[in-house]
């Protein structure tokens, strides 16, 4: 059957069983890539999309239930990458691998909706849902503070030096 | 695998590599294309015109980097991407010595064409062996722009100086841009001019160790990063795998598509093929679409005669290898000094032990995957991939085809950790290209990735150590066995022992300690009830992983006995002496070093301090995974354990890291980040068994890596240095483990042996 969606602000029609994971239709038939797959049972988020602005799980989301619904995805989600929480993203370098972090970023957005700012704890409880299986967790949760401009920002950390004496090179 | 190659001349493991070496070739550096190319040229050839034979392709095997006529410089990288910002670290030590603007600086990863050379990324070697040869490679481009911007502005090479991609003469000053348009360079370097060269002091360093954005991660912001999941080709068929009960063995009795066949979409299912050997039994559903080859293969009947393997369990591997520890004659002696008998035979005491591993998946979170074609006669795989070198004779007898006619694009990786080190998945989709006669896409769905993953295979470990009636350590033994990747995989790189028995270095790596600990045995056997059932994967740190986590353990349970403080034990026998004073290039220092880490974690962590009930700290420490390539870690972990419901909450990790020289410190910090998460999330959060000759968890539903809400407080701190710069993607994971299990045992005094390390483990221990 024919479904029609706003994808990114754009009408979307596509002729496709409606019983397709809205995921596929997204980068298979919209050809947008920039979400991914990764358990297919809505388990580590890296499929996460805006449904009418909420974070959904793409991949275990037909696409017969979004008829008429709007869609973001990463690539809509700012102007040329410079949405505040992908300015964080970079601020922080929080990437590693980078394979979660589209999702990653349109969980933190909803997030920001409901917690403008918010503690570690509401952080933690909400992108527990997102996997990083470079465990980057760190500094996901640091640029989520930065792009809220919340104080914690600067509680994790820069790389630490420290210079031993002479003495204790020499001799342990 | 470059420093593979030395394996082969080496038996012992800890003679087994040296400082990377330049090749016996000239360095040619001349005009090529649109730009100034630096190359090394291939041996035998005169390299008189530098430049004709640069543009004739007269070089080899790597083309260093370009200088363009618009100033850019762009770093050819033959590591692959997965997380670990390599292109940004390697681009940097270049940059550093060329003085090139790094706002000119960009990468380029290439493609698997020969002229690049081996390609292999892992072992956390990436730095450690390029950062000579970058470093003289940047320096000759620096020679060879100062003498011809000297040129043309007229005045001696001497006046001149390089900065900020210009060479500057006084208040004159040309840029690499307008040197590479307007000069005339022809150079080239002999190995001896390429090794006096100037390679700059430390102190002279503007991009090696400060700090900066690493280059790959805008592109990951907003969803433009491509891997080899976005891959598409015109014309291309999705397949979806059908995997048989067992890893070898499986043939295909028959199949039944029947209910597919109403599937709009559905084109055919192909069993195939393969003279390779890679995937015994495979069967793949041709589709228009992810959605139609799913849904049809819910519904396609595969009848398969299982292989041999299809009944063992964990417990048999196990089992398996208590066996074979228990039996003197199997097994490769890596290290066998003289008096090791004598010393258990005259002990007045013996600490043994046994520990043990459970299977761990790579859950890389991109599921395996390859688009493959042939196009214009010559076949294409595009994917993401760690060791193209490793692969490609394999998709060569698959294929049928020569090697040269097959050649690998590499994607972003989505998560490598060792597992694309094995490129085992890139056969089944060429395969079924070739029997479709058209691109086929094949993507590995999460369960069917998790059955067909090189797992870190099961451990089994038995430690023992004499002690004379003072509580003097007299010698130590230990035994460990496991399935062996590199043996399953790489055979060819695999050193004979003492005993002149072959073993896999990688999976005994990091037992080699630079304790001093008397006469030291230390064996290594292959579980081959393991390598039968799965095929066992390199798997972040790799041996290290599960050996420190025996070794580390047992250090601990030594200081208990001996009534000592676990880091005072560790210290008094971290002496550089011996075979433990360390060498130059890369691991001067020797012990020392270890010691440093280990008294520098002891100040930054509450070591000694008074912990509240139920919580306690543990320390453990690690060279990483090479003897010869040694980065010195030390880590505390402050645990809480709830003796109701035996949960273990890991609150604090501290970490000191000696890695040499850091060439990218937040790279280096992230580095440290990931790897530590990953030893906690293997000791307290993830693992699965074996069951049915399969892994028993396929998905987050039951496999469970550490997600944000378990992540403690990192505290980590590298040594300023300026030594070798050794690697960083692994040795934290080896340590985090032991240092939970020990800070466990501080906490409410159980010793756990067994990772991971379950509540249901503790709360028996509690009770026992």
């Amino acid at each position: 059957m024919t479904i029609q969606f706003q994808l990114n602000g754009e009408a979307m029609s596509l002729d496709v069983p409606e019983d397709t994971p809205l995921l596929w239709a997204i980068r298979d038939h919209a050809g947008l890539t920039g979400t991914k797959f990764g358990c297919g049972i809505g388990m580590c988020g890296a499929c996460t999309v805006h449904l009418n602005g909420r974070a959904t799980r793409s991949c275990i989301t037909t696409v017969g239930s979004v008829d008429g619904q709007q869609i973001t995805t990463i690539e809509g989600l700012g102007q040329d990458g410079e949405h505040p929480l992908q300015q964080a993203w970079v601020d922080a370098q929080a990437p590693q691998c980078g394979y979660c972090q589209s999702g990653q970023i349109m969980q933190a957005a909803t997030l920001l909706q409901d917690f403008p700012n918010p503690t570690n704890e509401q952080i933690n409880q909400i992108m527990s849902g997102n996997l990083c299986r470079c465990m980057a967790y760190v500094r996901i949760r640091k640029a989520i503070h930065l792009a809220a401009g919340s104080s914690e920002s600067s509680s994790a950390g820069s790389p630490q030096f420290y210079e031993p004496g002479q003495e204790e090179m020499s001799n342990a | 695998m470059r420093k593979f190659a030395k394996y082969l001349a080496n038996s012992a493991a800890e003679q087994a590599s040296d400082t990377p070496r330049l090749s016996r070739r000239g360095f040619l550096i001349g005009a090529a294309g649109a730009g100034l190319t630096m190359a090394f040229a291939s041996s035998g050839i005169p390299v008189a015109s530098a430049a004709k034979s640069i543009s004739e392709g007269a070089f080899e095997p790597t083309i260093w980097f370009q200088v363009r006529p618009d100033g850019r410089v762009i770093v050819n990288i033959v590591e692959a991407e997965m997380g670990q910002h390599v292109g940004t670290a390697l681009a940097r030590i270049v940059a550093d010595e060329l003085e090139a603007d790094w706002n000119d600086v960009e990468l380029h990863y290439v493609d698997s064409d020969p002229k690049w050379g081996l390609m292999v990324t892992g072992g956390s070697w990436s730095v450690w062996e390029n950062f000579d040869k970058l470093s003289r490679a940047g320096a000759a481009g620096r020679t060879a722009l100062i003498e011809e911007g000297a040129k043309l502005m007229g005045v001696s090479a001497g006046q001149c100086q390089a900065r900020g991609s210009q060479v500057i003469a006084g208040d004159r000053a040309i840029s690499y841009a307008d040197i590479v348009r307007d000069g005339n360079i022809d150079r080239s370097f002999s190995e001896e001019e390429l090794k006096a060269m100037p390679i700059k002091p430390p102190q002279e360093r503007r991009l090696i160790g400060e700090e900066s954005k690493a280059l790959d991660i805008p592109d990951k912001t907003d969803g433009s990063a491509l891997y080899g999941l976005d891959a598409t080709v015109d014309g291309m068929a999705y397949g979806r795998a059908l995997v048989p009960p067992t890893r070898y063995g499986s043939s295909v009795k028959s199949v039944d598509d029947s209910e597919a066949k109403s599937i709009p979409g559905y084109q055919q299912t192909l069993v195939l093929d393969d003279a390779s050997g890679t995937v015994p039994g495979w069967a793949v559903v041709i589709a228009d679409s992810v959605h139609a080859a799913n849904a049809a293969a819910k519904v396609i009947k595969v009848d398969w005669a299982a292989g041999k393997t299809a009944d063992v369990t964990e417990q048999k591997i196990l089992d398996e290898g208590r066996r074979l520890i228990a039996d003197d004659s199997t097994g490769a002696l890596v290290v066998n000094e003289d008096g090791v008998d004598n010393a258990f035979s005259s002990a007045d005491s013996v600490l043994e032990q046994e520990y043990v591993t459970h299977s761990v998946l790579h859950f890389q979170l991109e599921p395996v995957n390859a688009l493959a074609f042939q196009k214009d006669g010559r076949w294409e795989i595009h994917t993401g991939n760690q060791w193209q070198s490793l692969i490609l004779p394999t998709l060569a007898k698959a294929l049928g085809e020569k090697e040269d006619n097959i050649i690998m694009r590499t994607y972003l990786l989505g998560g490598g950790f060792g597992r694309r080190l094995n490129g085992d998945y890139c056969v089944p989709a060429a395969l079924a290209a070739k029997q479709l006669g058209k691109p086929v896409k094949l993507m590995l769905t999460r369960e069917d990735d998790s059955r067909f993953d090189s797992i870190r295979s099961p451990s089994v470990q038995k430690l023992r150590m004499a002690f004379d009636s003072d509580g003097q350590v007299l010698g130590m033994e230990h035994h460990a066995t496991a399935g062996w990747p590199t043996k399953a995989m790489a055979p060819f790189f695999m050193p004979k022992g003492e005993n002149g028995e072959k073993f896999d270095p990688f999976s005994i790596h990091g037992a080699a300690h630079w304790y001093s600990l008397g006469a030291h045995r230390l064996r290594a056997i292959s579980n081959e009830l393991a390598s039968d059932t799965f095929r066992p994967g390199w798997l972040r740190s790799v041996g290290s992983g599960w050996v420190n986590w025996a070794l580390e353990s047992f250090i601990d349970e030594a200081a208990q006995k001996t009534g000592e403080d676990a880091i005072e034990f560790r210290l008094s026998r971290l002496k550089a002496e011996g075979k433990n004073a360390g060498s130059a290039p890369n691991s001067v220092g020797g012990a020392n070093r270890q010691a440093t880490v280990l008294k520098r974690v002891r100040e930054i962590s509450d070591w000694g301090k008074d912990m509240p009930a139920d919580t306690g700290l543990g320390v453990a420490t690690t060279y990483g995974q090479e003897r010869n390539m040694p980065t010195w870690t030390a880590c505390v972990a402050q645990v809480h354990v709830n003796r109701d419901n035996g949960k273990v909450t890991l609150q604090k990790l501290t970490l000191v890291t000696d890695a040499g020289t850091i060439v990218h410190p937040d790279g280096a910090l992230a580095q440290v980040e990931g790897a530590a998460l990953w030893g906690a999330s293997m000791a307290l959060h993830e693992g699965t068994q074996i069951e049915q000759g399969e892994v028993r968890d396929t998905n987050l539903n039951t496999y469970t890596p550490i997600r944000m809400r378990d992540v403690p407080e990192i505290q980590a701190e590298f040594i300023k240095s300026t030594e070798t710069a050794v690697g960083l993607g692994e040795p934290a994971t080896t340590v985090v483990g032991p240092a939970i299990g020990n800070a466990i045992f501080a906490a409410v005094g159980v010793r756990m042996r067994t990772i991971p390390i379950r509540p249901e483990d503790i709360q028996a221990a509690l009770k026992a």
